[in-house]
Order: C-alpha cells, then sequence, then structure tokens
C-alpha cells in the first residue's frame, strides 16, 4: 500500500533520471507514459512482469500453406543487414551446417513466407524513407482489416490476455466469455485508468490475485499431469467452473502488471544499477515465471549446485510446444517473425553475440511494422508492453545476451521517446528508421571501425592467435590478409562447439596459413604466437570480459607468456555490470552436448544421467579479468580496460542512445 | 661393453620395439616392464670371476640405453634403469666392504657387542660415503670412523683385489647376483605397491566438503580419491582433458563409488577454479628442479590455480622422478600425436583442396606439458609429501651420481 502510494506522489519528478528520458515534459497522457517510463527500469534480462493489457497481435494469415519447423530444419534465416560487409554476421553461413542434424526442406516454407516481408522492410532501410515503408504497411492494414478474426476481439480496454501459459489453454472460444465479464469486472480498470480507480480496487485486486495463484497453482498441476497434451482439454475443468473462475483469472493476469509497476517505482531511485536478475534457485519467482511463460520447459537432471540460480532445461523439450503453438491464433501469440528468430536460437542456428541482436532487431522490426494500434490505446504504451511480451518469449527460448539486452533498452527507449501526437504509420517509420540506424551505427560501421582499428596491430610475421568464432576477428584477419600482410593464424578451438572449425575454413577459403588446436595445447603453442585477438560477448564495468568459454583460459596463458591479449568488441556490448567470477552469471549449455566426442565411436559417458552422482556441466561463457587484457579495440578507439566505465558514462550521455 | 646374453635378445629387442611404437604406455607400465625386464637380463647373464658388478653395470647400461633410445620421452624407463644400476653399486659395496680387514662383521661375531656395533656403523658409513654425494648428514655420520671411510670407495673400483682376498669366491658372485636380483624384485613390489601408498596419505589432504579438481585421469589420483572417499564426502571437478577425454572414464568410475562428481570442459577449468579447494593431478614425471611433465593442458590448470591461490597438488611415484633437469620440455621431452585425434579425416578435406595455394595448415597434438616448479605446491610420492624445492635431494637418495648421465 505503501508504495504504492509513493509511486503516485514521486511519479512526475522521477521520471527524469536515468538515461531514457532527457526531456521529461512528454505531453499528454501523463499516467500512461509514466506506467512506460517505470517499465523500462524493469527492463531487458529479467524477465519483464508486465503482462498486455490487451494483446491482440494478428497473424497475417498468408494464404499458402506454411509447414511446422522442425528441429531439423537448419535453413539459415533470412535475416539481412543492409549493406552489410561481406556478410558475416550473415548467419546464413552453411559452415556450421557440418555438425548439424540432418535437414529437411520442412521449414523453408516458412522462412519464404516471412522473408518476404523482411526483404520488403529491408529494402525501405536506409534511414528515414518513411515513404516505401508506408506503402508496405498500408497494405498490410488493408490485409488486417478484412482479417476476421478481429471482429471476434471486443475493442473495450481491460480484456487481459491471461497468462501466457495459459494463453494457448484459454483459447478462442474463452475469449468472448471474458468480454461478457469484462464490464462487470470491478478489478480490471482499464490500463490508463485514473489513481483513485487503483486505489479503490486494490483490496479486491490482491484478493483476485491470491485467488489467481491458487488457479495457475492447479493449472500447473494439471499441466504436470499432461504435459504433451495441447491446448484445449486442459482449458476444459477451469471452464466448467463458470464465471468466476474466469474473472479470477483475469484479476490474476492484471494483478502482476501493477506488481511490476510498484517494484519499479522502487527501484527507481537506483536506476542506474541494472536491474538484478531472475534467481532460478528463488523458488517463487521462478514459479512465478514459469506461469507468465508461454513454452513448457522441464528442468534438467542432475542439476550442478553450483548453478542452481541459472535455468537450465532439457535441451528441445521446449521445441515441440513451441511448433504445436506455431499457427496458434492466441491473443498473446508473439510475432510470426519473432517466433521464428526464437526457434532459431532455440534449435542454436543462430549464434554469436552480433548475429543474434540483428536477429533480433530484424524480427521485432517487422513486428512493429506489422503492428496497428488497438482503438482506445496510445501506441506507445502498448507498444512496449507488447515489446516485453515478445522479449519475455525470446528469453524463454534462450536466455538473453547483453548484447540484446542492451538493443532492448535502446529500442524501449526510442519508443518511449516517442510523440504520442505522431500518426501511427510515421511513429512506426520513425522506429523502424531507428532501428535500421542502430545496426548500421553500432554494429555495422562500428565493426568497420575496428577492422581499421585492429588491423594496424598485425604486422609481417605475427603469429595470431584466436579462440573460438568471432565474426568480428574473422574480419579482421581477413582484412589483414588482403591488406598484404603476411600472418599466420593460430586458432584454438574447444568442445562442445568446436565453433573454430567454422573459422578454419573460412580461413583456410582466404588462403591464410592455420595451425588449429584445442584449448589445452594453449600452452605449448602460446611460445610461438605474438598476438591474441579475442571477440567479446561483453564487457563490464570492472573492465572484466565476459565472453565464450575458454576465451578466461586463453588470455591467462597468453599474459603468462607476456602476449598481448586484444579484446574487440562494439561498445553497445558494454554493460555497467560489474562481475568477478563466472558463476555469478553465466548460461547453461546443454549437457548432453559433452557426452558425445566428435569422432569417437563411443562416449563414457553414455547414461551419465542415470547416475545421480554424476553432473555434466556445460557452461557457455566465462570472465576473464581485467588485468589479462591488454587493450580492448571498440570503434571508438583502442582502450585499456580500466576505461571501460569512462565509454560507457560517455556513451551513455551521447544522444543517439 | 659387454651385450646382453643371445637368450635374452629377443625380449629386450621385443621390447625395444614396442616402446619405439608407442605401444607401451603410462609411466608405471613402462617402468614395470622394464624392471622385469633388467631382472631377466641380470639373472641370465654370465659373471665372470673378477670384476662382476663392473659387468653387470655394463650389461644393464647397454640394455638400458637402447630401451631409452627407443622412447626418450618415456623417462620411466631411464629411471628404473638408474635405480636398477644403483641397486647393483649399492649390493657390491655391501658385499665387498665386510671383506675389507677390520671391519668383517662375521669374523667379529664373538667379541664385545660394542666393538660389532661399531663395525655395522663403520660399514654404513663406509656405504653411504662410497654412494653417496658428500652432504652434511654424511658428513657428520662418517665422523666415528675417519680411517676406514676412505677405504670404501675405492672398493667397488678396485672390488677384484679384495674379491680375490676373500675366501669363498663363489659364494660371493652368487651372492651379488642373487642381492641384486633380490633388489629388483623389491623395486617392482614398490612400483606395485605406489597407488596404495600414495592413496594412504588422502586423509590428511583431503577435507570434509572440499571441492577437487583434476584433469584427465591418473590411476593413482583414482585411488587417491577412492581413499579419502572411505573417511569423508567431497566432490570432485573433472576437466574432460582432451584429446584423449579420460576424464570422462575417472568421472565415471568415481561416480560408480558414490563420489559427488562434475565434468565440465577443459575450456570452463578458469571458470571452475575459483569455487575450488585443492587441484590434485597425475604427472608423467618428474624432473630434477621440481619441474612437472603432466599431460596436455595442466599448465593452464596450474596457472588458474596459481591465480586464485588454489594448492596444485601432484600425484608422483619415485619411479617418476627423473635427475635431468629439463632442457626446452616442450620440444625435448613432448610428444606429437596423431591429429586424427583432434581433427577427423576428412573431416577439412573440402576447404583444403579447395584453398590450399600452398598453403598448408597444421593441426597440432602435443602430449605433455610443462609445469614449471614455482607453479606447484606439493608432491605427493609414497615416501611422503615433498615441496618441489626438495626434489633434487630426493634424487640423491634414488640414484648414483655417476648415472646420472647415461652414456
Amino acid at each position: 500500500m505503501d508504495s504504492r502510494r509513493r509511486s503516485v506522489v514521486i511519479g512526475p519528478k522521477v521520471r527524469q533520471v536515468g538515461f531514457v528520458t532527457p526531456n521529461a515534459d512528454i505531453p499528454g497522457d501523463g499516467s500512461g507514459m509514466e506506467k512506460e517510463v517505470l517499465n523500462l527500469t524493469a527492463n531487458s534480462p529479467t524477465p519483464v512482469t508486465i503482462v498486455p493489457t490487451r494483446p491482440v497481435i494478428e497473424v497475417p494469415q498468408k494464404t499458402e500453406p506454411v509447414a511446422v519447423p522442425s528441429p531439423s530444419t537448419r535453413r539459415p534465416v533470412d535475416v539481412e543487414i543492409p549493406s552489410a560487409p561481406a556478410g558475416s554476421y550473415n548467419p546464413a553461413d552453411p559452415v556450421l551446417e557440418g555438425s548439424s542434424l540432418p535437414s529437411s526442406k520442412g521449414g523453408s516454407t516458412i522462412n519464404e513466407g516471412y522473408s518476404v516481408a523482411s526483404e520488403g522492410a529491408a529494402e525501405s532501410s536506409p534511414l528515414g524513407k518513411p515513404g516505401t515503408t508506408t506503402v508496405g504497411f498500408s497494405e498490410r492494414v488493408k490485409h488486417k482489416a478484412s482479417d476476421p478474426t478481429i471482429a471476434t476481439v471486443p475493442a473495450e480496454g481491460g480484456v487481459p490476455g491471461g497468462k501466457p501459459v495459459k494463453g494457448s489453454k484459454v483459447s478462442n472460444q474463452a475469449i468472448p466469455a471474458l468480454a461478457g465479464v469484462d464490464s462487470k469486472s470491478s478489478g480490471a480498470p482499464p490500463a490508463d485508468g485514473s489513481k483513485p480507480l487503483k486505489e479503490r480496487t486494490s483490496k479486491a485486486e490482491r484478493r483476485a490475485k491470491q485467488e489467481a495463484d491458487r488457479a495457475a497453482k492447479q493449472a500447473a498441476r494439471e499441466g504436470a499431469a499432461g504435459t504433451g497434451a495441447a491446448g484445449g482439454d486442459n482449458s476444459q475443468p477451469k471452464n466448467s467452473k463458470g464465471k468466476k473462475d474466469v474473472v479470477s483469472e483475469k484479476k490474476g493476469a492484471q494483478a502482476p502488471e501493477r506488481k511490476g509497476t510498484d517494484k519499479s517505482s522502487e527501484k527507481e531511485k537506483k536506476m542506474e544499477v541494472p536491474a538484478p536478475r531472475l534467481q532460478f534457485d528463488d523458488k517463487e519467482r521462478v514459479a512465478k515465471a514459469k506461469r507468465r511463460s508461454l513454452v513448457e520447459q522441464t528442468e534438467t537432471k542432475n542439476r550442478v549446485e553450483l548453478f542452481r540460480h541459472l535455468p537450465q532445461f532439457v535441451y528441445g523439450t521446449q521445441l515441440p510446444s513451441l511448433e504445436a503453438k506455431f499457427f496458434q491464433d492466441c491473443a498473446t501469440h508473439p510475432h510470426p517473425a519473432v517466433y521464428k528468430v526464437g526457434l532459431q536460437y532455440l534449435t542454436g542456428d543462430i549464434v554469436g553475440g552480433n548475429s543474434r541482436c540483428v536477429a533480433m532487431l530484424m524480427a521485432l522490426r517487422s513486428m512493429i511494422m506489422d503492428y496497428e494500434t488497438p482503438a482506445e490505446k496510445t501506441l506507445v504504451r502498448d507498444l512496449v508492453t507488447r515489446t516485453n511480451n515478445h522479449v519475455n518469449f525470446l528469453i524463454s527460448c534462450r536466455p538473453l545476451s547483453i548484447s540484446m539486452g542492451n538493443a532492448i533498452r535502446f529500442l524501449k527507449a526510442r519508443i518511449a521517446k516517442l510523440d504520442p501526437t505522431l500518426p501511427e504509420v510515421e511513429a512506426k517509420a520513425n522506429l523502424v528508421a531507428q532501428i535500421d540506424a542502430f545496426m548500421q551505427e553500432k554494429i555495422v560501421f562500428a565493426d568497420k571501425e575496428i577492422i581499421k582499428h585492429a588491423v594496424t596491430k598485425i604486422r609481417d610475421g605475427d603469429v595470431v592467435l584466436t579462440h573460438g568464432y568471432s565474426s568480428i576477428v574473422e574480419m579482421i584477419l581477413v582484412r589483414a590478409k588482403e591488406m598484404g600482410k603476411k600472418f599466420r593464424v593460430v586458432i584454438i578451438d574447444s568442445r562442445p562447439k568446436l565453433e573454430g572449425r567454422r573459422l578454419l575454413r573460412s580461413l583456410l577459403s582466404k588462403d591464410i596459413h592455420c595451425t588449429y588446436t584445442h584449448t589445452n595445447a594453449t600452452s605449448y603453442i602460446m611460445q610461438e604466437v605474438t598476438r591474441v585477438f579475442l571477440g567479446a560477448a561483453s564487457v563490464l564495468a570492472n573492465g572484466t570480459v565476459y565472453s565464450r568459454v575458454g576465451t578466461a583460459c586463453v588470455a591467462m596463458v597468453a599474459h603468462a607468456y607476456g602476449v598481448p591479449v586484444m579484446i574487440c568488441c562494439e561498445t553497445y556490448k558494454f554493460h555497467e555490470r560489474v562481475q568477478l567470477d563466472s558463476i555469478t552469471s553465466n548460461e547453461l549449455g546443454d549437457p548432453d552436448a559433452l557426452v558425445k566426442v566428435a569422432g569417437w565411436k563411443e562416449s563414457a559417458l553414455v547414461g551419465w544421467a542415470e547416475n545421480d552422482q554424476l553432473q555434466l556441466l556445460n557452461l557457455t561463457y566465462d570472465a576473464t579479468p581485467a588485468d589479462y587484457v591488454s587493450m580492448i579495440i571498440t570503434e571508438l578507439g583502442m582502450v585499456p580496460p580500466t576505461s571501460v566505465p569512462v565509454i560507457l558514462r560517455e556513451y551513455r550521455k551521447e544522444p543517439t542512445l | 661393453m659387454v651385450a646382453a646374453m643371445p637368450d635374452c635378445q629377443a625380449s629386450v629387442d621385443d621390447f625395444v620395439t614396442k616402446l619405439r611404437r608407442r605401444q607401451v604406455e603410462g609411466s608405471q607400465n613402462t617402468a614395470k616392464q622394464t624392471a622385469e625386464l633388467l631382472r631377466l637380463v641380470i639373472s641370465n647373464q654370465r659373471l665372470p670371476n673378477v670384476g662382476q658388478a663392473a659387468v653387470l653395470i655394463d650389461v644393464v647400461k647397454t640394455v638400458g640405453l637402447r630401451m631409452i633410445a627407443a622412447n626418450p620421452i618415456e623417462l620411466a624407463v631411464g629411471n628404473i634403469v638408474r635405480r636398477i644400476l644403483h641397486i647393483i653399486r649399492e649390493e657390491d659395496v655391501s658385499l665387498t666392504s665386510p671383506a675389507v680387514p677390520g671391519v668383517s662383521v662375521e669374523s667379529d661375531d664373538d667379541e664385545s657387542d660394542t666393538k660389532s656395533s661399531y663395525s655395522a656403523a663403520a660399514v654404513a658409513a663406509a656405504n653411504r660415503s662410497a654412494l653417496r654425494a658428500p652432504s652434511l648428514h654424511n658428513l657428520l655420520e662418517s665422523i666415528p670412523d675417519p680411517v676406514k671411510a676412505p677405504e670404501a670407495p675405492a672398493a667397488s673400483v678396485a672390488d677384484s683385489e679384495s674379491r680375490s682376498r676373500s675366501g669363498d669366491r663363489n659364494s660371493v658372485s652368487w651372492k651379488l647376483k642373487h642381492n641384486v636380483i633380490e633388489g629388483i624384485s623389491e623395486l617392482l613390489q614398490d612400483l606395485e605397491n605406489y597407488h596404495s601408498q600414495v592413496a594412504e596419505q588422502a586423509i590428511e589432504h583431503i577435507h570434509q566438503n572440499e571441492v577437487i579438481l583434476t584433469l584427465g585421469r591418473s590411476r593413482s589420483l583414482l585411488q587417491f580419491l577412492l581413499e579419502a572417499k572411505k573417511k569423508r564426502s567431497f566432490q570432485v571437478v573433472i576437466a574432460e582433458g582432451a584429446p584423449k577425454y579420460q576424464g570422462h572414464i575417472l568421472s565415471k568410475e568415481l561416480a560408480e563409488k558414490g563420489l559427488q562428481t562434475t565434468v565440465i570442459t577443459d575450456s570452463a577449468i578458469f571458470a571452475m577454479i575459483s569455487r575450488v579447494n585443492m587441484v590434485i593431478v597425475g604427472a608423467h614425471a618428474v624432473m630434477a628442479n621440481g619441474g612437472v611433465l603432466a599431460p596436455v593442458g595442466m599448465h593452464m590448470v596450474a596457472l588458474a590455480a596459481r591465480r586464485h591461490a588454489v594448492p596444485f597438488v601432484v600425484l608422483a611415484g619415485v619411479h617418476k622422478l627423473c635427475p635431468q633437469y629439463p632442457h626446452n620440455p616442450y620440444t625435448l621431452l613432448n610428444d606429437m600425436k596423431s591429429p586424427a585425434e583432434i581433427v577427423d579425416f576428412g573431416e577439412l578435406s573440402d576447404c583444403l583442396d579447395v584453398g590450399t595455394g600452398g598453403q598448408s595448415t597444421y593441426v597440432v597434438n602435443p602430449t605433455f606439458d610443462y609445469i614449471p616448479p614455482e607453479l606447484v605446491s606439493l608432491f605427493i610420492t609414497d615416501t611422503g609429501g615433498h615441496n618441489p624445492s626438495y626434489v633434487y635431494r630426493l634424487i640423491a637418495e634414488y640414484y648414483s651420481p655417476e648415472d646420472y648421465v647415461l652414456q
């Protein structure tokens, strides 16, 4: 109660804190804006606690038959960065396919279906060509208007989407019921409702939330009973209970939103501090997050105690449920482009900080292009919620990388800053242009700049060592070769991903002399190495380099041998967070990936899960201490790791972000 | 040089071939086979009446040099050859010194106790001074017998003279061989038991709830951990140890015995080491300066352990002590294995014949890492725990200085 009141009181003043809203006086719709800004504080890595008040994502109905994507479809994305150099992020690189499952043509139709949209978008991408985009939009708008599903959804405010978990269960037949109840339900005020209304209903709300929790628990139990069962049958018992249950459910959906705003208002003061991540050993919050998530996940067996706080799910268990839901015309359903990208994250088709970020931005871009403001809603408000939903979906596919978190933060700040008086078409064009600009400036141009800097560090006769596959390092080496420098490359590879082979192939095709070996031989090979170039997933404020696992080992050995270690990283990947070890925050990969040794017929670890004393740990990242790093090469120049906070400080001031 | 007797020539040849083909692997296994072979050679060797020890030493050296040349990386062969030479020298001295007039224990048995004990001490002192480099220890002990001690060193060289003086020649010649063979059998027994002797100390080093990291697999390590498991409950983190991935096997073995085991990739060593209390690893060889030759990747582990101030403990049998100093160990004491262990044949064939314009790809697969002594916290051997700085002294105890360089 107290916190709620305070949030109301401090509203306008606190809004100015942080980098999000330099100009605090946004005209009109004060309460709505407040909410947006508050939402922003709870942004990225933590799953945002906001549930859409009126989720109406219409999947544009394509007439052509679309196949369900299967895990075996390894067809690369059609994501294109406008004028990307050499297509280096392009996940379309077929190299990775070497190790892949047998690919079927199944998913290709999907890609084709949506590549039309994304290509159309790509054409209009060079900054601010609203003309072309609008044409695209109008077409889409027409398409939507003819869509019959839109009519079934009542336009009045306050139809909650339910929790996404149940999104499937509260299927179409439930929606009219909801709509009917809607007007009576006291606990579901219009989301942009005024302050007094909030206070009046708070008690009822709490009761409603309790009920909802109970209902959710029951649902979870039911869900556990029949996990594989698709949508409809689970909703049966709930529906039979009649109106009251439906109401409570609806309220429950609303409650987390309110709660989210409260929490963020408390956090508002320390907005500079990045939001704490969801700790997966916190049972309550995990249960809450589970209810919200669209994806059904099974926790892996034999978890490593030390990493309880990180999510780990049985690889591929999400996939079937996701595939089944692809065509679901549910209100909370993510945009197909986002859905596709999510599946690609899940299957590991898109990897690498830059490519994941670009793919996500492209997907969100097409989501925005297809977006249309529901009646009695403001675009600014609704779009942020919508974005949060999509991001949550992506998180449930694979935890966000820091670069993606930064990009999302940027996007949401942009949406929040939109002029509410702007017509919808222009606003969307504006956003699309902003996203394009972000990709261009922060990734494409930044990489070009980094290459320019880094190439000066390669001299004739150098032996350059690198680890795994980093797109930027690859571009640097190729560029150096093009400049006629005489050097050779040592590639250190590590299990289980063996990403280094991708680099090896690509460098061999460029006629660069390579030496290839595994992580353990680093000490041996380091004696002949003169330079170490490494990519990074992120650089943290204390200079720690957060990167693919093994980077720290390589940097440490290089340090021991007195070889300079250069980290190549775009500044958009920098993050204010600090970290001392690789355990507090990390990502757990599929443990089963360790079992199979490439080229071996049998492995001692087959059937490891049967012994509960035996655990396999497949870490994805590690943290390299700053003192192993000689230099960080960014688009802003070559800086020591101690200068990272300086860059962060200056960079956040930048008007573009 | 005296060649080995023809009847054991065949088995020597066989073993040398096996060594050359790397069909004998693992230092304990190699050491055992070497000792057995040399025992065979010695027992088949016909000895002359005079200069028996010299002949034996010659034969062992000849065979030993062949074996060392067959696999210079397997330092255990050289170590065992040196140990056996040392046994021969020691036995020789202990046999000949009673023959030195006035110190014979047997002749003095009817005299007073003090006299006999005095003479026994003199024999011991003579032995020591004959076989070991002078040290503070020896200097103090040899004080009671200043007259006899100088005579003794000459004994092994001029043993023919003393031998000719002794009444029963046959018994002495038989005795030397017998004693040497007994000594070798004892050595074999030690080799057999060294795992359990190392493991006995486990309880002193592994504490309740500790987290122990290791890389790859070694048998002494397995026994060490299992021994500790009897009394304590703790966790083991095992890096799989490319390219052999023996960590997988070790993890399975430990987990079956009920030990909490976590397998990590080699690249995650740095990430995990911050939560580890102790690193315990097996070694391939321990050099005279206290440096360690260990399976590839161990240097990385040692560096990471040093960074996080985690004790780096090496389990090593005495047979792994090598009296050589490492000179360029990464090149000279290393073995390059087949690249097929890292990249499958044909894996890169597509891009190799497209891309090569004279450029070739190297795939490097070294076997060993060298860990400098400053990164090692402790050696646990079958004779107890030692510092790296004490290794040189251990070596002086097990080898004769004249055998450090065999030629």
